[in-house]
C-alpha cells in the first residue's frame, strides 16, 4: 500500500460519502454553518484514526465471531473520551452538534473502515487510512456548508471566522463569518433539511459525472493506445 | 400529563419527524426503501426495537449509571443494550414467531447500526422524559420512521419509471425526492401544540 494512492482514494475515488455512500446522517444535519462542518470533521478524523490503529494493533488475537461486537466497544470509548474532551474544552462545538457526538458510534465510516481495511492491514496502512478517510469525509463537509451557508444566508465561515476582533479564526462559535451578500437575500431554505438533502444529492450526482467522465477518458485513451499498436 | 403525552407523540410523528427534520436513521432509510413491502418491515422491526430500547435505557440509565454516578459511560452502555437486545428480540422472534423473523429477515441485525435507536435514547436522557414519556417518545419516533419509510418507498417505485439525468442515476436522485418529501413534512413545522 503505498500513501499516494491512500491519499487519492480517501479524498476522491473512495470517498467515504460521495463514492461509498456511507455516514450520510449527521453529513446532512449538521453542515449549516462552517464551524459544525469543521469541528465534526476533525472529531470523526481523530476517532476513526485512533479506531484503524487500535483494531489493526489487535487484529490477529479477535475470535472472528465476535469482532463486531469488540469494533463497537473500542469505537465507543474513543466517541466517549472525545465526547468529554470537547465539552471540558470547546463546549460551544460540543452544544451546536449536541447528540451527534455521540452518535459517532452508529456511524458506518468508522466500522466499514475497521471491517474492510484494518482487519487486513498492518497499523501503519490503518494509520493514514483513517486520516486520509477523515480528510475526505471532512472535504465533503467543508464543500456542502460552505454550499448551504452561502445560499442560505450569505455567509462564508459562520462560528468559525471572526472579523470583528481583526481577522482571525475563534474555537468558542461566537465569529459571525463574513457576510458576502445581505441575510435577506439568502434563500434560508437551504439551512432546513431540505437542504441538507437537495445539497448531497447534487454533490453526488456532480461526483458520478465527473467519475464517469474520467473513466470514459481513460477507456478512450487505452483505445487509442492499442489502434497505434496494431 | 395526558397532553404532554399527546404534545410528545404529535412531535415524534410529525412536528419533529426523526427522519425529515433531525436527520436520525438515514442510512436504512436510504437503504431499505426500494420496495414498500420491505420498507414496511423495517418500519415495524424498528417500531419495536425503538420501544423497547426506550424503556430498557431508560431503567438501565436511571438506576445504575445515574445511581452510581457513571453518567459518562451512558454512549457506551447504550450501544451494549441496544447490540444485546437486538440479538435477544432476533433469537426469540426466530423461536416463537417464525413468521413475523423471516419477514423482518435480514434488517434485524441491521438496526443494530441504526442511529435513530441510540438517537432516541440518547434524546430520552437529554429531554430528561421520565419512564412512560421516555417508552412513548420511543414509539411514536419509530411510528414517525415507519410513516417517512412508507412515504419514501412509494415514491420510489414510481422515480423507477420516469427520465432523469443520467448521472442522478442511484442515490442522487433519492436523495432529491427527499429533499422534496423533507419540504412537505416542513408544513408541520408551523402546527403549535396547545
Amino acid at each position: 500500500m503505498n500513501i499516494k494512492k491512500q491519499f487519492k482514494e480517501g479524498l476522491i475515488t473512495n470517498n467515504p460519502v460521495l463514492v461509498q455512500l456511507i455516514g450520510m446522517c449527521a453529513t446532512m444535519a449538521i453542515t449549516t454553518t462552517l464551524f459544525n462542518g469543521v469541528g465534526m470533521g476533525l472529531s470523526v478524523l481523530i476517532i476513526l484514526t485512533c479506531c484503524n490503529v487500535a483494531v489493526s494493533a489487535i487484529r490477529k488475537i479477535i475470535p472472528n465471531e465476535i469482532r463486531l461486537a469488540i469494533f463497537v466497544v473500542i469505537i465507543a470509548g474513543f466517541v466517549t473520551i472525545v465526547d468529554l474532551l470537547l465539552k471540558a474544552y470547546i463546549p460551544a462545538l460540543s452544544d451546536a452538534l449536541g447528540v451527534f457526538i455521540p452518535l459517532i458510534v452508529v456511524n458506518c465510516i468508522i466500522i466499514g473502515r475497521a471491517e474492510a481495511f484494518c482487519q487486513k492491514n498492518t497499523v501503519g496502512a490503518s494509520f493514514f487510512d483513517g486520516i486520509f478517510q477523515g480528510l475526505g469525509y471532512t472535504l465533503v463537509l467543508i464543500v456542502m456548508c460552505i454550499f448551504r451557508e452561502l445560499i442560505g444566508s450569505g455567509r462564508f465561515g459562520g462560528g468559525l471566522i471572526d472579523i470583528a476582533n481583526g481577522f482571525r479564526l475563534t474555537m468558542d462559535g461566537t465569529g459571525a463569518g463574513i457576510q458576502i451578500f445581505p441575510e435577506t437575500f439568502g434563500a434560508s431554505i437551504m439551512t432546513l433539511p431540505f437542504g441538507g438533502f437537495l445539497t448531497l444529492g447534487l454533490l453526488i450526482a456532480v461526483m458520478q459525472y465527473a467519475l464517469k467522465k474520467s473513466a470514459k477518458k481513460q477507456e478512450l485513451k487505452a483505445q487509442a493506445e492499442k489502434e497505434v499498436d496494431e | 400529563m395526558l397532553t404532554n403525552i399527546i404534545s410528545i407523540s404529535l412531535g415524534a410523528i410529525l412536528i419533529n419527524n426523526f427522519i425529515f427534520s433531525q436527520f436520525l436513521g438515514c442510512c436504512p432509510f436510504l437503504g431499505c426503501s426500494s420496495k414498500v413491502e420491505t420498507a414496511t418491515g423495517m418500519g415495524l422491526a424498528v417500531v419495536f426495537v425503538m420501544g423497547l430500547a426506550s424503556a430498557i435505557c431508560w431503567v438501565i440509565n436511571e438506576y445504575l449509571l445515574v445511581a452510581l454516578h457513571l453518567e459518562f459511560l451512558q454512549t457506551l452502555a447504550f450501544i451494549l443494550v441496544i447490540a444485546a437486545l437486538v440479538q435477544f428480540v432476533e433469537m426469540f422472534l426466530k423461536k416463537s414467531v417464525p413468521s413475523l423473523y423471516s419477514a423482518l429477515g435480514i434488517y434485524l441485525p441491521l438496526i443494530t447500526t441504526n442511529c435513530a435507536v441510540l438517537g432516541v435514547v440518547l434524546l430520552n436522557v437529554q429531554n430528561n422524559y421520565n419512564f412512560l414519556e421516555s417508552l412513548v417518545y420511543g414509539i411514536t419516533g419509530g411510528l414517525g420512521f415507519m410513516l417517512a419509510i412508507v412515504l419514501f418507498a412509494s415514491v420510489r417505485e414510481r422515480i423507477e419509471f420516469s427520465d432523469y439525468p443520467e448521472c442522478f442515476e442511484g442515490f442522487p436522485i433519492c436523495l432529491v425526492s427527499a429533499a422534496l418529501l423533507a419540504l412537505a413534512f416542513m408544513g408541520f413545522s408551523g402546527m403549535k401544540i396547545f
